[in-house]
């Protein structure tokens, strides 16, 4: 068989559903993009901890404090798996994470951003990770079979995540004025970035990772999940979104809104977002300042 | 030391069959145990992981071994259509309807 062939069939075994193991053949494209797709998600999960570290000492009791320990703990663990996967697929990890830190490859637009209150901490939780599990669960049934297995286990994790979120808000929520304030605060700073955060709509006729089975939902339907399930759930605490032309077309069933800042979203995942260098300047510094750890494992002579 | 990669398998509670769970990276047995600790062991859901080199794995997956083109359901219990052979049988003996559905009727 020519390699044209065996890629053509390979392209109409996953457009069918069909499944790729990590030593199957593969067309050089589709490799190249699963790794890209993977090496993002791992980024994000790594770099995703960051805001969230700032609140380990912050945290407002021991229990608290465990449950966000214990969540960034989870999310390295993501970001271990995942660069597990893209590996298999022929990147180096050092050469991952050399580029990320050389800002060459992407995060998500979300960790590009400071957080400022607790209020803060119980929205990312709660309402970041819900964007990100309605991705990710769609994810489970990636062609690529060892991502989508790493997404269930994943998806499973972070439910959990999405309760001690949904719990820190609503403990906010049912306490002062000021804790009611601290949360609306939090969820006008966030909308926008949530909104921006599944990315513009796609052309399914061209969007080759929804071809290739590679994601198996267009952005455009993962926001409309989300904001199916979530927006009623953020109303009835009496929070407002901050977006007056939000509203569930009864006719279609669509969520309507007003459109999100894409320039904000190339802008700020291109590594201009307000902590995007700091929190790659973190990194740099963590990484060098570890080094010793890593060559003691490995055996390096000193 | 270069690192090595290792499937892990986990077994969630004891006489359940051991499943794989995904691959570490390490150098040593030591450090791919506590990896295999950390990633598939820290939220209490394993009694048991092995852990196990890649390239210790032997892997058949060819089809004409596996999924032969011929017809197997003389191996399956779904390859025994009884129900009306029974029906006749019991008719023959003149104990319609006295015992039950029996085993292998779908």
């Amino acid at each position: 068989m020519t390699d044209t062939a065996r890629a053509e069939a390979f392209y109409t075994h996953v457009g069918s559903g069909g499944k790729v193991e990590a030593d199957d053949w593969m067309p050089d494209d589709y490799r190249a993009a699963v790794l890209k797709f993977v090496e993002m998600h791992a980024n994000s999960e790594l770099m995703g901890v960051l805001p969230e570290r700032d609140w380990i000492l912050r945290a407002p009791t021991l229990r608290r404090k465990l449950a966000l320990t214990s969540k960034i703990q989870d999310e390295v663990g993501h970001a271990q798996l995942l660069y597990r996967v893209a590996e298999d697929l022929g990147k180096p990890r050092e050469q991952m994470l050399a580029d990320l830190l050389a800002g060459k490859t992407k995060f998500h637009n979300v960790f590009h951003y400071p957080t400022r209150s607790w209020g803060d901490v119980g929205i990312i939780a709660w309402l970041v990770d819900a964007a990100a599990i309605v991705s990710q669960q769609a994810l489970r049934d990636s062609s690529y079979a060892p991502y989508g297995r790493t997404m269930k286990k994943i998806c499973w994790e972070e439910s959990v995540h999405i309760m001690h979120g949904r719990d820190v808000v609503l403990t906010l929520m049912t306490g002062t004025e000021g804790q009611r304030s601290m949360v609306q605060e939090a969820l006008d700073r966030w909308w926008g970035p949530l909104m921006q955060m599944h990315g513009p709509p796609t052309d399914p006729v061209t969007d080759r990772d929804l071809i290739w089975q590679i994601k198996s939902k267009g952005n455009e339907q993962l926001r409309q999940e989300f904001l199916d399930i979530y927006v009623p759930r953020i109303w009835e605490l009496g929070l407002t979104v901050p977006d007056a032309a939000l509203h569930r077309d009864e006719a279609t069933g669509r969520w309507q809104y007003t459109e999100p800042d894409w320039d904000e979203l190339r802008s700020v995942v291109t590594g201009h977002g307000p902590a995007s260098q700091s929190r790659l300047e973190f990194r740099r510094l963590h990484r060098a300042e570890t080094q010793w750890v890593r060559d003691a494992v490995l055996g390096v002579a000193a | 030391m270069a690192d090595r990669v290792w499937e892990v398998f986990q077994q969630a509670a004891e006489g359940d069959p051991m499943v794989h769970g995904g691959s570490v990276r390490a150098p040593d047995e030591e450090l791919a145990l506590h990896y295999a600790r950390e990633f598939y062991g820290r939220r209490q859901e394993s009694v048991r992981l092995w852990v196990v080199p890649r390239d210790a794995i032997l892997e058949l997956d060819d089809p004409d071994l596996l999924q032969p083109p011929f017809d197997r359901s003389h191996k399956r219990p779904g390859g025994y259509v009884i129900k009306h052979k029974l029906e006749a049988a019991r008719q023959r003996a003149g104990t319609s309807g006295t015992g039950g559905g029996g085993e292998g009727t779908e």
